[in-house]
């Protein structure tokens, strides 16, 4: 990509989430262009990131660097170790020449499995490799959770992928495995190298390219038909003591006292059907009963 | 401080040699350079590496110290001036609000050794709970600001704030941002200087603010701020960068970065200091360019003070008052002023983003307590802390937030308004707690409040990465400390009802917090578990949903655990839970939740 020595500003980001090593790999990236001799600037913002939260760095490196923080749509190269994270950050990418690597890893946030109606599906990002690889200008998709894995530590995913960026940079190989060595445990710098090593030996396989084994992990939404139902949500009066346990532990706060102390359904829209209090209910109060409409024959 | 950190504590990076460094780093090393010997902060993000850093340089050369408050870290470092050394104090931009009083006063004094405040604003709200701009305080208080715009300057800036502190007899703040704090870039080293300690001077007129001495203060303050604009105009921390003189730009620190990308050929008047300005400098410049636009992050201090000179100039016509620059946002103020064409906005890919927001961790224990303050139905004044994200669901139970400190007072405040009629609960960290929350506490027992605090003792200061504090029994470079006993503080205080209880118990804990908040008067429940992450990070044998049983209920979704998702299984139409055995440590809190016993320890 660089050729003779650059004589502009390359911008690459690198994103993830919280706890993934995407410090690390900004880290080495920025190491290696400084000892190269390039002006270098790495920013990264920390706080909530570390809580499970997106997070994100960006390195730039070049003749002089002024601002720490790249342009939206100037990005060269982005490194995403987790799909979701990369599709987000999509925009900032250069869309002629820039290039897109990720890991097609899916870290499925809490916040998307919150919707308990019949047949949801978690609210995580729908579009597939095939959909993106087409509308890069080079892209990479690959296992790099699973190859690292396979070499024995999940966690060296951050190296697979420092391995196919250092195909699109041009740094000696070597260069990139000492400053590796040095960055992470001594203990485990024989897995690190290898999953450099197997992380560069696939991208080498071509600049448009998706694992096998992602188009997989993002095969459509599960094909199970849910059919439609109402639920009817009944509570016997005289056996609720008004403990209110139903009231406080429903999920969706759909469920009230009365005035005679016994628990109602307050709010019918919310009510999801999930039981939760009747299965809670010590007194066997409650009974819910999902009743499959009958769809109209087309 | 990680463990990581403590391990570097070894030899100083020689003079003449260049590393990157974050703008954190960047001042520590600055303030070694200077020849501090004395260092006290309270942690917050994004200031808290620097102390943290400051103290992997040899004690031997400095005393770097945690303290309780922002305020005790000032006051600590103001007795250190006294004593005639260096000294250096670093506080997020609402820390300053704490250590104000202190400030206020202390200019007025002046300093014997050197005083450097490092200020750190946070502008965008990355970690905060507003956005004040800090160098607002510089002009109230009258004390110089410098502000670097990168790793360097962030050092070389802090080594001269303790020459101009000394010089003009002045406490020196030095204001980074979010942005230049957690920013590498490459730095040149210096050799420390080892200045000699002047020790305590006896002046009671200058060192004993009664009205008669603070009257005549003032008046030398105001001389102060004179002698330093005049020094100002030609010292090379204000410099004019020559270039194309149909637009002049006024700037200073990050924002300076900003300018430089979108519009590298513009006249630039490149402020290090932005209070005092240095008037002279500014109307030269000003008149040698056809359009002064002002390129300023949050309040236009800059802007307002060449308005009130007579100059005429453009800024928040243009650029936002709120929120973090970019060089985007810098770029599209720069059009909307004519002086650049707009970018073109040819982004092909427009997803709604997925929504990722920041989580309690796996085994947190304060993921319990508010589940058990959501189902007791509480009204809870929450405070500053990882605990404030409790604010949103599955866990939402918190209704108020603040400042520091403030849940405990706010809660008494509710209660004597006497319009509530849920139970009402402070919730408070044992960090906060000793930074601010113990006066509250006081005032609840003196005044009679009927309320409950739930102090989340979780051994660390951990929303800013684990930090110690006298609660855990060690200090900033890892010592052993005397340790705060809570029971036997809050019972000292005048609290009759309180005890502890295990986080990870939670009928224990829904019954004790039941029962405290029955109680009528000041009630205080201390829930006791380690942080997960820090001092060590915990791991126990994960826990396992059997799927076969499990009946897709996702009572255990309640807890908002990030190791708890969705398995491939569906129940009923709904998909049973599965469990993340890496992110599992093992609390066990979703077993003791589960409806139908289907999770279990993995064998």
């Amino acid at each position: 990509m660089m050729g003779e020595k650059m004589n502009r500003t390359m911008n690459v980001l690198i994103v993830g989430v919280g706890g993934q090593g995407v410090i690390m790999v900004s880290k080495v990236l920025a190491q290696l262009c400084q000892a190269d001799g390039h002006d270098v600037k790495q920013s990264e913002v920390h706080g909530m990131a570390k809580r499970g939260g997106g997070v994100f760095s960006h390195v730039r490196f070049g003749p002089k660097v002024w601002s720490p923080t790249i342009p939206e749509g100037e990005v060269d190269i982005l490194v995403a170790l987790e799909w979701a994270e990369g599709l987000r950050w999509l925009k900032h990418l250069k869309p002629d020449t820039g290039t897109f690597i990720a890991d097609c890893q899916k870290i499925v946030p809490p916040f998307a499995c919150r919707n308990r109606k019949r047949g949801a599906e978690p609210a995580y990002a729908p579009q597939t490799p095939e959909e993106i690889i087409e509308q890069v200008h080079a892209g990479y998709v690959m296992d790099a959770t699973g190859m690292a894995a396979n070499l024995g530590n999940a966690r060296a995913s951050n190296t697979v992928l420092l391995g196919a960026l250092s195909t699109v940079l041009d740094f000696p190989e070597e260069a990139w495995i000492e400053i590796i060595a040095s960055t992470v445990p001594a203990k485990s710098a024989e897995i690190n190298r290898a999953a450099f090593a197997e992380g560069r030996a696939w991208a080498m396989g071509g600049d448009k390219r998706i694992d096998v084994t992602a188009g997989g992990l993002h095969k459509a939404h599960s094909e199970i038909h849910h059919p439609q139902v109402d639920t009817i949500l009944e509570i016997t009066e005289e056996w609720c003591k008004g403990c209110d346990i139903c009231v406080k532990m429903c999920p969706e706060r759909c469920l009230r006292l009365n005035d005679r102390l016994k628990a109602e359904l307050a709010l019918p829209d919310l009510c999801t059907g999930c039981q939760l209090c009747a299965w809670l209910c010590p007194d066997q109060a409650i009974s819910v009963t999902n009743i499959p409409v009958t769809e109209p024959a087309e | 401080m990680t463990e990581a950190l403590r391990q570097t504590a070894a030899d100083p990076i020689p003079a003449g040699a260049a590393r990157p460094l974050t703008g954190n780093e960047a001042i520590a090393r600055g303030v070694w350079e200077a020849g501090a010997r004395v260092a006290a902060a309270y942690p917050g993000t994004p200031s808290t590496e620097i102390l943290e850093n400051i103290a992997t340089y040899p004690a031997s050369d400095i005393h770097a110290q945690w303290s309780t408050n922002e305020k005790t870290g000032m006051d600590v470092t103001i007795g250190a001036s006294f004593a005639g050394v260096r000294a250096f104090t670093a506080m997020k931009h609402v820390g300053l609000n704490v250590a104000a009083d202190a400030l206020m006063s202390f200019s007025y004094i002046g300093v014997n050794g050197g005083l450097v405040v490092a200020i750190c604003d946070d502008p965008g709200i990355h970690s905060s709970q507003n956005e004040q701009d800090s160098r607002i305080y510089a002009r109230f208080a009258q004390v110089p600001v410098l502000e670097p715009c990168d790793g360097q300057e962030a050092l070389d800036f802090t080594r001269q704030a303790f020459d101009i502190s000394e010089q003009f007899d002045t406490p020196v703040f030095v204001r980074s941002t979010t942005r230049l704090s957690h920013t590498r870039s490459a730095v040149v080293m210096g050799a420390r200087e080892e200045p000699a300690s002047r020790g305590f001077t006896e002046n009671p007129k200058k060192n004993v603010m009664i009205p008669a001495h603070a009257r005549m203060q003032h008046g030398v303050v105001l001389e102060r701020e004179r002698r330093l604009k005049d020094w100002l105009a030609d010292n090379p921390l204000n410099r004019v960068e020559p270039g194309d003189t149909r637009v002049g730009i006024i700037t200073s620190g990050i924002p300076y970065t900003y300018v430089k990308e979108v519009m590298p050929d513009a006249s630039v008047l490149k402020l290090g200091v932005t209070w005092p300005l240095p008037d002279r400098l500014i109307r030269d410049f000003c008149a040698s360019v056809e359009r002064v636009i002002v390129v300023e992050e949050l309040e236009p201090l800059i802007e307002d003070a060449l308005k009130a000179m007579g100059i005429a100039c453009e800024g928040k016509a243009y650029f936002p008052r709120e929120g973090e620059f970019s060089p985007e946002i810098v770029h599209d103020a720069l059009a909307r002023a004519g002086l650049m064409v707009p970018r073109q906005n040819a982004a092909p890919f427009e997803f709604a983003p997925m929504i990722r927001p920041p989580v309690l961790c796996a085994g947190c224990p304060h993921a319990a307590c508010f589940m058990a303050l959501r189902a007791l139905d509480a009204r809870v004044a929450g405070d500053i802390g990882c605990y404030t994200l409790a604010v949103v669901e599955p866990l939402k139970s918190m209704d108020t937030c603040v400042s520091m400190g403030s849940s405990i007072a706010n809660a008494v405040g509710m209660a004597k308004a006497g319009t509530e009629t849920k139970p009402i609960v402070a919730t408070i960290g044992d960090s906060t707690f000793l930074h601010s929350g113990i006066p509250p506490l006081i005032d609840a027992v003196y005044n009679g409040a009927d309320i409950t605090v739930f102090l989340l003792d979780n051994h660390i200061t951990a929303m800013t990465g684990g930090q110690d504090h006298p609660g855990t029994g060690r200090t900033l470079r890892g010592d052993p400390a005397p340790r705060v006993d809570f029971m036997e503080l809050v019972k000292s205080l005048g609290v009759s009802w309180v005890q502890k209880v295990d986080s990870y118990d939670t009928a224990t804990l829904q019954r004790t917090l039941r029962e405290a908040m029955a109680y009528k008067g000041v009630s205080v429940v201390i829930s006791d578990r380690p942080c997960v992450l820090d001092p060590v990070r915990i791991k126990g044998p994960a826990m396992e949903v059997e799927q076969e049983s499990c009946i897709a209920c996702q009572a255990c979704m309640n807890l908002g655990c990030p190791a708890i998702t969705w398995s491939e299984g569906w129940h009923e139409g709904r998909h049973k839970v599965k469990i993340d055995p890496e992110a599992c440590i093992g609390c066990s809190l979703c077993a003791q939740l589960c409806t139908s016993h289907s999770i279990k320890p993995i064998h």
